[in-house]
């Protein structure tokens, strides 16, 4: 195992810069979501109109990958719809459960992309989809 | 005392001598689960090979061979904690279904409204949830007794929650998280005056330290064979015999009964009552391959070897600022496990990096979320020890340590 691979400089910079970590002043949605085996314990808070995820932000505590997890997927469904968050989801999931290797396929992933190793980590997958499933649960999908 | 000769010992555990991400393979998470010895590898081999039927239940030669295995085993484990007879040792799965036996067969027939049980805060979840269970049932109260800063029960603190209306105190004998060695006697002496039973949770010291059922006066102490070089799947209750005669079965079944009629049956004496089903033999076997293997070593040399690995290694984590050392960080009444955080990482980062250099250690809550909640941490990492480790494993894991921080971009 390479350490290098999953502790990238993004992951470190999106797991120590905190610019998505606070609360939001009356969200439309509050989701908690929990890896009761190790402790990643985060909630998320939407704003939404008109179908538009307007803002986002989360709080908690967890290890480097969940927090950059989150941090990342926040700066990537701020601005989208419901729906369009709904398939970044389906893909991340299917990206760290090697269901989905097409690389264009991942694309709209952006820079969650990084966190493709995870997928080799089992012991660390769950930190990688912690914030992924709490928004799939916040959006009513499960 | 003589001191243990580390390079025999490690010849005996083939799972060590081998190399994880092109480091030399330490392991620190004995408190989780140990390795076995060849000698316990070969016991069970042998047990397969030669002996294996099921006990206490034909005329042929395997079945007499493998209830005479069985029984080896036990009288084994009764002389390894000192009991009165056999009678008092009954096999289980582990730690957790010994507990749980306790709680529904003693808590069921004898906890009433209004009773109190008496755990500690530190308890592993083992060691709570049956008795939640048997207070919601029972409208009994569950009460704990707190740690002070130093990860310790104050003697004052035992004195305020054990009282007259106390029927049980179930607590372990070391922390899981802490390593704290609790001052049991007490405990003991003091719940036995207010008319309570006492319960010991011995899984993370009965594999460490001497172990002496009749000197403690415990009413009831069980442990696991996988914490202490035996396989996974064998765990004993200890009871008194006068609390366990008058205990009902906990599961019914096979080989505990005397006679069974239609509606209605007689059950078998101890300890056989408690032991429903076909048991693990091979499980009972290896049990005792290592309590023979470890008292060959000495319990006594084990806690010293590991109590000197105790101070190496805080020695060396407490001149680090950024690792904080949760429980004692004194070698007084405590065992070879030791909690750590490290600022701005988290103990999942911490294991996945120290995995890396080779050296394993457990991270998270340790089945222990009110003592987590209780310290305000989320979660530790944790060190600990045992007969095979070595100075150069506690270098190698603080050399992993020191570089911890640089990997997720910080200074030092």
């Amino acid at each position: 195992m390479d350490l290098s691979s999953i502790y990238t400089q993004l992951i470190m910079e999106h797991n120590r810069s905190g610019h998505n970590k606070r609360p939001l002043s009356n969200p439309d949605i509050t989701e908690r979501g929990h890896n009761p085996s190790c402790g990643d314990d985060i909630t998320l808070q939407l704003k939404i109109s008109d179908d538009i995820i307007e803002d986002a932000s989360f709080e908690g505590v967890g290890c480097a990958i969940s927090q950059a997890s989150t941090s990342m997927m926040i700066d990537l469904i701020k601005g989208k719809s419901i729906g369009e968050a709904l398939k970044l989801v389906e893909t991340f999931i299917g990206m760290i459960k090697k269901e989905i290797t097409n690389e264009e396929e991942l694309e709209i992933l952006e820079d969650s992309i990084v966190l493709q190793n995870i997928s080799n980590m089992p012991a660390r997958v769950k930190c990688a989809v912690l914030a992924w499933h709490t928004l799939k649960e916040a959006l009513g999908q499960n | 005392m003589h001191k243990l000769n580390i390079d025999e010992i490690k010849k005996d555990f083939p799972i060590l001598n081998q190399k994880i991400n092109g480091n030399r393979l330490v392991y620190l998470d004995n408190g989780a689960t140990t390795q076995k010895p060849i000698p316990v590898i070969e016991a069970i081999y042998n047990y397969n090979t030669k002996s294996h039927g099921n006990p206490h239940r034909g005329a042929h030669q395997l079945s007499i061979r493998a209830t005479e295995e069985y029984d080896l085993a036990k009288e084994r484990v009764r002389k390894f904690i000192n009991a009165e007879s056999i009678e008092e040792i009954i096999f289980t799965r582990n730690t957790t279904e010994s507990i749980n036996l306790i709680a529904y067969s003693y808590g069921k027939e004898f906890i009433n409204e209004g009773d109190e049980i008496v755990l500690a805060i530190s308890e592993h979840h083992s060691n709570i949830l049956p008795w939640q269970r048997i207070a919601k049932e029972k409208k009994a109260t569950l009460k704990y007794m707190y740690l002070n800063d130093d990860g310790r029960i104050p003697i004052e603190e035992v004195k305020e929650k054990i009282t007259e209306n106390t029927k049980i105190v179930s607590i372990a004998h070391m922390s899981n998280v802490l390593g704290t060695i609790h001052p049991i006697e007490e405990i003991i002496d003091y719940g036995h005056k207010m008319g309570a039973i006492v319960l010991i949770d011995g899984a993370q010291s009965t594999p460490h330290i001497n172990v002496d059922v009749q000197k403690l006066d415990a009413d009831f102490y069980v442990f696991s064979g996988h914490k202490m070089l035996a396989p996974m799947g064998i765990g004993v209750v200890y009871g008194k015999k006068e609390i366990l005669e008058s205990m009902p079965p906990f599961l019914m079944g096979g080989d505990m009964i005397e006679y069974v009629y239609e509606d209605h049956a007689s059950f078998a004496p101890l300890p056989y009552k408690f032991e429903a089903g076909t048991q693990n033999v091979e499980g009972a076997v290896g049990l005792r391959a290592a309590i023979e293997y470890l008292e060959k070593i000495g319990m006594d040399n084990i806690e010293r070897h590991e109590l000197k690995l105790v101070e190496y290694a805080l020695d060396k984590m407490l001149s680090i600022p950024y690792v904080n050392v949760q429980g004692p960080k004194d070698l007084d009444m405590r065992g070879g496990i030791i909690s750590f955080t490290i600022d701005d990482v988290h103990p999942h980062d911490v294991s996945t990096i120290l995995d890396s250099y080779g050296v394993a250690v457990r991270a998270g809550h340790h089945c222990a979320q009110p003592l987590m909640r209780y310290l305000n941490l989320p979660a530790t990492s944790r060190v600990s020890f045992y007969l095979y480790n070595t100075k150069e494993d506690v270098d190698q894991f603080i050399e992993g340590l020191k570089n911890v921080r640089k990997w997720l971009g910080y200074g030092s």
